[in-house]
């Protein structure tokens, strides 16, 4: 029994170094391999392929396979730091090809983002304000889609869209329009694509923040006079402010990167960065260039990335 | 305050579940079409299910992805849970910082990226790519949504009942096994669920890591998309969602039968 006592102890302070007794040994040496197995794991498979990326987006292009010129192994390391040239980066600068296709993307991602919100909020709000019997059913609702592949969504709105589709199909038939709308390979249906496919992203984060505000702030401003759409603005919208950031992220993000949606509903005329280096990639084999467009690329993220990091972690330090 | 849960709301739920579900409804019920055409209507028929089964690539594809998806969403989900655990239980470790950067990260960066930058690790380390690679690829970027799924579990979790049973003098790692762990199963099979849906649905990191013979279905629909619309890939599609429904909805079941069990044995706990 004083053996099990002492090893209790020494138990609750895991994560401390623990006097060298075997089994309080064993209980450190597991805590600690709770955190070093993630994050050997993540450092080696997130982390490094980065550095990679930068490294050989320095590199020339080699027409052997692989298509560049090795800058690897701790021989040839300074060899390479004195071959390193940034004639990728030069050639972006050159070809307006990719600055559009930079700019061209974050304002697709950015309207598609802001019309994501604009539909996202009246769901996430009416979803907060509904019974709360029924407000597990309506979440499990929005999730669902989420479930269902991406490339299978993007997919289905071909078959809606198409010049012969299902949707101007319905307007020519009820007489709304008498020439069926082109859709289908323009930024409309990007646009489309993208707002469906993230809509839960934005559903989720407004409506955890919304559930959780106090409305008889708004009854009390009600009260006292204050007309329904200034109390949206004055109380409602403020108190949702960081659904509405984590939300924003969550879609601007990966939408600014987005290859399937862009491909599939944008046809051959758009240029959106994601495709852009997956052409370069996969068509022209050009793997020092995607490399750079994929660092680019990633600078361009980081201020958002940080701002969605930062407002992850202080719902943590909320939620504890 | 839920009795004025006006009209607008309700217009506004309605209307936006329409827009999440009309489409996918709309591809099943095509996949059942007589017509060649995806967009005309011609009668009811399965044929497109008969030679779904006989298009020897697609259940090949089908069959990689499979194990693709079991086997990486099992070690991501151990993987994920590690990382929950690392960051609720140890806030104070060297690194922790770009430990928790490395596991959100990957939650919004763009596919295209994440492909790239592990295709060119896997050539730089002079791995084969195939079905090794993919693997290991959807391990990485699907442990941290199950960390994130885990986490959320962790944090409302009553840390007393450990301690109660470490006090009892329980080793740390009985104690997790024994209250820790039944505690936030349903989040980790629901992380599982998550990991095993992520790597079979996904396309841009597969298409990067894959080799040859590792071909998974969403690439292979891909490729088919791409010459045109046709019904055999709305079947193929659908079975796909009904693959998912299947398991969300058992899912779902099994936990709400866990949780009337649970409630039924601290009744019965509080009785006796």
């Amino acid at each position: 029994m004083a053996e099990t006592a002492v090893s209790s102890s020494s138990g609750l302070a895991a994560a401390q170094p623990a006097p060298a007794t075997s089994n309080s040994l064993l209980n450190a040496i597991t805590s600690r391999l709770v955190i070093i197995v993630p994050y050997l794991w993540l450092l080696f498979f997130f982390l490094i392929p980065f550095a990679i990326v930068f490294k050989i987006s320095l590199s020339q292009t080699a027409i052997a396979m692989p298509p560049y010129t090795p800058v690897f192994g701790v021989d040839g390391f300074f060899d390479a730091l004195s071959q390193l040239n940034f004639d990728n980066y030069v050639w972006l600068t050159e070809d307006a090809l990719y600055f559009n296709a930079y700019v061209s993307s974050v304002i697709i991602a950015a309207i598609s983002t802001f019309l994501a919100l604009l539909i996202a909020y009246p769901i996430a709000y009416g979803m907060a304000r509904a019974p709360t019997t029924i407000r597990p059913t309506l979440l499990m609702l929005v999730i669902l889609p989420f479930w269902t592949s991406f490339l299978i969504r993007v997919y289905a709105w071909i078959g809606i869209l198409k010049p012969e589709g299902l949707l101007n199909q319905v307007l020519l038939a009820t007489g709304i329009i008498d020439e069926p709308l082109i859709i289908l390979n323009t930024h409309i249906a990007i646009f489309i694509g993208i707002v469906y496919s993230y809509l839960p992203f934005m559903v989720l984060p407004l409506y955890s923040s919304l559930e959780k505000m106090d409305y008889s702030l708004i009854e009390a401003a009600q009260d006292l006079g204050c007309p329904p759409i200034s109390a949206f603005w004055k109380i409602t919208f403020p108190l949702s402010l960081p659904g509405v950031v984590a939300g924003c992220m969550l879609v601007f993000i990966p939408a600014v990167g987005e290859f399937v949606i862009p491909d599939l509903l944008g046809g051959s005329e758009t240029l959106m960065i994601g495709k852009t280096l997956w052409n370069e990639f996969f068509n022209n084999r050009d793997w020092p260039v995607s490399s750079a467009v994929a660092v680019i690329l990633l600078l361009l993220l980081i201020v958002p990335i940080m701002i969605f990091q930062s407002a992850q972690a202080r719902a943590q330090e909320q939620g504890r | 305050m839920s009795g004025n849960w006006s009209r607008f709301n309700i217009a506004s739920i309605v209307l936006g579940f329409a827009f999440l579900y009309l489409p996918i409804v709309l591809l099943v019920i095509f996949s059942f079409n007589e017509s060649k055409l995806v967009t005309v209507w011609g009668g009811f028929s399965t044929k497109w299910y008969v030679s779904l089964f006989h298009n020897q690539g697609l259940m090949d594809a089908a069959w990689v992805t499979l194990r693709v998806g079991v086997i990486s969403a099992t070690v991501a989900t151990v993987l994920g849970t590690l990382a929950a655990l690392a960051l609720t239980r140890y806030t104070r470790f060297r690194g922790r910082i770009l430990f928790s950067g490395m596991v959100f990260a990957p939650l919004v960066m763009p596919e295209v990226i994440t492909g790239l930058s592990l295709l060119l690790l896997f050539v730089a380390v002079g791995f084969d790519r195939g079905f090794l690679t993919v693997t290991l690829a959807h391990i990485t970027f699907s442990m941290c949504f199950v960390a994130v799924v885990v986490q959320s579990r962790l944090m409302t979790f009553d840390r007393s009942l450990e301690e109660a049973a470490m006090d009892l003098g329980a080793p740390p790692v009985k104690t997790f096994f024994q209250i820790t762990l039944p505690v936030i199963l349903p989040a980790i099979v629901s992380g599982w669920m998550l990991a095993f849906t992520l790597s079979i649905d996904d396309l841009v990191i597969s298409s990067f890591t894959s080799g040859p013979g590792a071909t998974t279905l969403p690439m292979k629909i891909y490729s088919q998309v791409r010459l045109g619309v046709t019904p055999e890939i709305n079947a193929a599609c659908t079975l796909m969602i009904a693959v998912v429904a299947v398991g969300v909805i058992a899912a779902s079941v099994a936990n709400k039968r866990r949780e009337v069990q649970r409630a039924r044995d601290e009744q019965a706990a509080q009785r006796g």
